[in-house]
Order: structure tokens, then sequence, then C-alpha cells
């Protein structure tokens, strides 16, 4: 084992400024807890031991290297890795002070509560209205102008009103890259949502787009607890309130943005906020 | 001689024969077209439609024949359409990676390459012996068994192409699996699937070996499927082996007809995958 993450080991748990994180039902503005997650892709251990939380009503970013788990750890939040047999999670993430990794848990209903947005926009084969629809008709009746008041509410949230407005009975795929993203985002907002997970929303997109969507999360912020996963460090620094650095499986530092991109306490996390790293 | 122009001269070759391959296969294809119109459009008068089939030296049409294969290929994708997409999804959907799953597939796809002669032996046995008499039912069904396989491969291949993103967009909406198949899978795949459902229809409307063994023929207007019913291909096989001028030119007339449904059908089904929602 090489030295610095011998140190890091030494530095866990990572949150110095939450001492009471074992009982995270006793501290306040604490949305979700993740406590000694393991995840496993067949026999490969592709997160290790990861304990932190996530925060209520503000962004948590979670940065590294290409393949040191940050999408992995977002996809455990929802079990939305339960798709692909093979995958699992051991440890638990505590949601309001329930284990949502616990066995016979509905999923539905889970994922009904945390919405995701992916790395490449993802819009249904069907009308924009009907992309929105799709997500409150799964758990609500709502009657026909109670349904488009939701819609255009829920455009509206994302930004993408005025450009589609016109147009709601057209395809969602006929929008442009950043559009859909909106058109995504707006899907995940229209239903009664607590957590948001957005795995790398505007790595496909271009600056103007991207700018978009940092603007509509620091608003989307208010509502929800947020976490966000993203190669762009730039992007953490500026739209989070939390930053976690991964590196191989395992959490390297968990603090405010602030502090990990001023004051980082590991040297693997300053070498690669740098651009040192090798 | 340079690099290059020896490269330039392999091309040439090579291009060359690509094109005179496809010209020789093309070629067999126009000088099919080309006789069944020749020999085939005189027959193609409205007596080919309102007409029964005659008896030697008489006139007559091929309208019991044209009803018949019409009724089986409608019963026959009737029943393959839904049980070949249900098995599509299922193994699709359902049991992507699974021991079972292989097995089911690699068993349809033997079915697929099953020579139709094989299948209406099948049915004959299954069917015919036991009711004792040919039938329309039995004729169907040796169809729907060669529409079913095809049905399976196509749904099943539309659906693999349906990116995995978007039923985890789904699936993180709290959407049920099969809702997220209904709603999400099946309207990206549409057009395939719908296409591999023509495409069998197509392969049908000319099979006459399966019918041969299990339908085989009528010579009178008959819509009782629990008797013997006449169809374009068996009509064809028998007008086509008789040593009877008026007999030969109907079979031509079956002959063209048939051709211009199946060219039709596959016409329709390339139309239909290439006319595409993405470009709204």
């Amino acid at each position: 084992m090489s030295p610095p993450q011998a140190s890091a080991r030494l530095a866990m748990p990572v949150v110095p400024s939450d001492p009471d994180v074992r009982d995270p039902q006793l501290v306040p503005g604490q949305k979700a807890v993740i406590r000694n997650v393991d995840f496993f892709y067949d026999t490969f251990r592709a997160l290790k031991n990861i304990s932190l939380p996530l925060h209520d009503k503000r962004v948590t970013a979670f940065i590294g290297p290409s393949g040191c788990g940050k999408s992995t750890l977002l996809r455990i939040l929802n079990r939305i890795y339960e798709l692909y047999p093979g995958q699992r999670a051991t440890g638990e993430v505590l949601v309001d002070g329930e284990n949502i990794l616990a066995p016979g848990l509905d999923l539905n209903l889970l994922r009904a509560k945390i919405g995701m947005v992916f790395q490449k926009p993802t819009p249904f084969p069907m009308s924009i209205y009907d992309n929105i629809a799709f997500g409150i008709r799964l758990y609500e009746r709502l009657t026909r102008p109670e349904l488009d008041d939701r819609i255009e509410a829920a455009l509206r949230r994302a930004a993408l009103w005025d450009e589609v407005k016109d147009k709601l009975r057209q395809s969602g795929l006929g929008l442009s890259g950043g559009q859909q993203q909106r058109l995504c985002i707006a899907r995940a907002v229209a239903v009664e949502l607590e957590i948001l997970l957005l795995d790398e929303p505007a790595s496909a997109l271009d600056p103007l787009s991207t700018q978009r969507i940092e603007e509509l999360i620091a608003e989307l912020k208010d509502d929800y607890c947020i976490a966000i996963v993203t190669h762009n460090m730039q992007q953490a620094a500026r739209s989070s309130d939390y930053t976690a650095f991964m590196y191989l499986g395992e959490l390297i530092e968990f603090d405010e943005t602030e502090r990990i991109f001023t004051h980082p306490t590991q040297k693997q996390t300053e070498d690669y906020i740098t651009g040192r790293f090798g | 001689m340079s690099i290059y122009t020896r490269r330039r001269i392999a091309n040439g070759v090579v291009m060359s024969l690509s094109v005179a391959a496809t010209a020789f296969g093309l070629l067999w294809l126009v000088l099919v077209l080309w006789t069944l119109l020749e020999n085939g459009i005189a027959a193609i008068t409205p007596a080919l439609f309102s007409q029964m089939t005659p008896p030697p030296g008489s006139a007559g049409g091929l309208l019991n024949a044209i009803f018949g294969s019409v009724v089986m290929t409608l019963i026959a994708t009737l029943v393959g359409t839904p049980t070949g997409i249900l098995a599509g999804t299922f193994l699709a959907e359902y049991s992507r990676g699974s021991r079972f799953g292989e097995v089911v597939r690699f068993i349809n796809d033997i079915l697929l390459s099953a020579p139709s002669i094989i299948v209406g032996l099948f049915v004959y046995e299954l069917m015919v012996v036991r009711m004792g008499h040919f039938s329309a039912w039995a004729g169907s069904m040796a169809l729907a068994i060669i529409v079913i396989p095809v049905v399976v491969r196509t749904t099943e291949d539309m659906l693999n192409l349906v990116p995995n993103a978007l039923r985890e967009a789904a699936a993180a909406l709290g959407s049920p699996k099969w809702k997220v198949i209904v709603m999400v899978s099946y309207r990206a795949a549409i057009q395939g699937m719908v296409t591999g459902v023509m495409l069998a229809v197509a392969r049908i409307a000319g099979e006459t070996a399966p019918l041969l063994f299990t339908a085989l023929n009528n010579q009178f207007w008959s819509t009782n499927l629990d008797a013997p019913m006449a169809n374009l291909p068996v009509v064809i096989f028998q007008f086509a082996m008789s040593p009877y001028a008026d007999w030969q030119v109907l079979a031509w007339g079956g002959a063209l007809l048939i051709t211009l449904t199946v060219l039709c059908l596959n016409i329709g089904a390339r139309a239909l995958a290439s006319w595409s929602t993405f470009k709204q």
C-alpha cells in the first residue's frame, strides 16, 4: 500500500465538521447518510467502505478520475444498479433514517422520490408533453387541466418552457442536446421529489447549455438534496456546497467545497484538484 | 510501381469484381420479374379476381385461391404475431444472460431456418392425421409456426437496440418493469417490430410445401375452415405442372400476383423502417 493511501485510511472517518455522523437521525440537515457501503460488480469490489452524509437543500459533488466509483455510488442511492444481475451493495444508506438498502423495500416507490438525470440525455420516444406526464401519471390521477399545470410548472422550473410551449405535442427527440437534458430534469422534478441525483449531467453539452444546467442546479437546491457526479472540477467548485473526492473506490476526502478546493487535507486531493494527478 | 499505383489498381480490380457480382445477382431477379410480367400480365383480368378455379378447358379465375391465401395468412399472422412478440420480449427484457434464455434463442434460430416442408409434415402428423382430413385450420397453424420464429427474432433484435439508458431513465422515475417495456421499449422499437411482422407475412404468402400437407386444395368456393381450402401457392403448383394451356396461364397470373404482393410488403417494410420519428 502506498503512503498516501495509508494516510487516507487513517483519516477515516473523513467528516471532521460532523462528529455525530454515526447518529445520522440526530444531525439536522442531513437528508441521507451513507454508512460503510461496499459495492460489487460480481466479485470486483468497486467501492470500499464509503461513509458520508448528504445534506438537505445542499449540493454534494463527487469528483475523481474515471473509474473511481463516483457514478457507482450515485447509482446505489436509487438502487438503479439492481436492473443488472451480478451487481450488489452492502452497508447502509439511510434516507430520513430508513435504510434503503434493506431487502424487501419497494424499489418503485423509492425511485419515485429520488430522481436521476443521466450523462446522455434520455428523452423517451414520445411527445414533450408525454415525456413529463409519464412520471406524474405513474403515481397520481390528475384531471387534464391539473396535469397541464404540472407540466407547465415542471418545464418552467427546468427553464425550458419558453422554448417548447408551442410544440408540446412534438417529439422530445427533436430538441437539441441541451434542451433534451433540461427536459430530463423537468421530467425528474415534475414528481414529488426529495433527492435529485445528477450523473455528469452537463458532460455531453456545450458551454452555454452547461451554464444553464448549473444555474438550474443553483435554483433547484432550494428544494432538494442534490448529489452530482462531475468530471469538471470548476463545475464542482462553482455549483456545490460539499465535495467528495474519490479514488480507486475509496473516499479520500469529504468536506465543504470551499475547504476542499483551498485547504485539502490529503495530498491526493491536492494533486488531483491542481491537475498534478498522474 | 509505387505503393500508391498498386493500391489504385487493387482498388479498381476489387471494385469491378464487386460491381460484377452485384449485377450477376440482380440479373436473375430482373429476369424472374420480366418473365413473370411477360407471361402473367395476360392473366390479370377481372375474371381472375371474380371466378373460381376452373376445370381444364373452361374459363375461370383464382378467387377461391386468393381468398384462401388471404384467410390462412391472416389467421397465421394473428396467431404468430402476439406469440412471437411476447417470446421476443421475454428473450430481450427478462432473460438476458440467463442460461434458459440462450437455450430458447438457440432453438428459435433452428426453427427459423427449418425447411418449411418439415413444418408441413409436423402439422400433418399433429392435426391432419388426427382430424382425419385436410383443413384450413391445419394450413393456418403450419404458416403460424413459420411466422413465430421470424417475429421472435426481429422483436428481440429490435428491443436489444433500445439503449439501456432509456430503460434506466424510466425505472429511475419509479416505473414498474412492465410499464418500462410497454411505454418505452416498445415505443422505441415499434417500427422494427412491425417491419419484422410484415417480412414474416411476406415469407408465408408464398409458402407451398407446408400447405401441400395441411390445407391441400379445393376446387370450389369454401369458407369452411374445417375443410380443405384453396390457396395460391398450391394452385400455382398444380396448374403449372398440368398439360393444359389455360391452367398454365392462370398459374402465371397467380405467380405474378404473389410476387407483386410480396414485393409491396417488402417495400412497405423498408419504407416503414426508414421512416422515423427521430426526424420530426
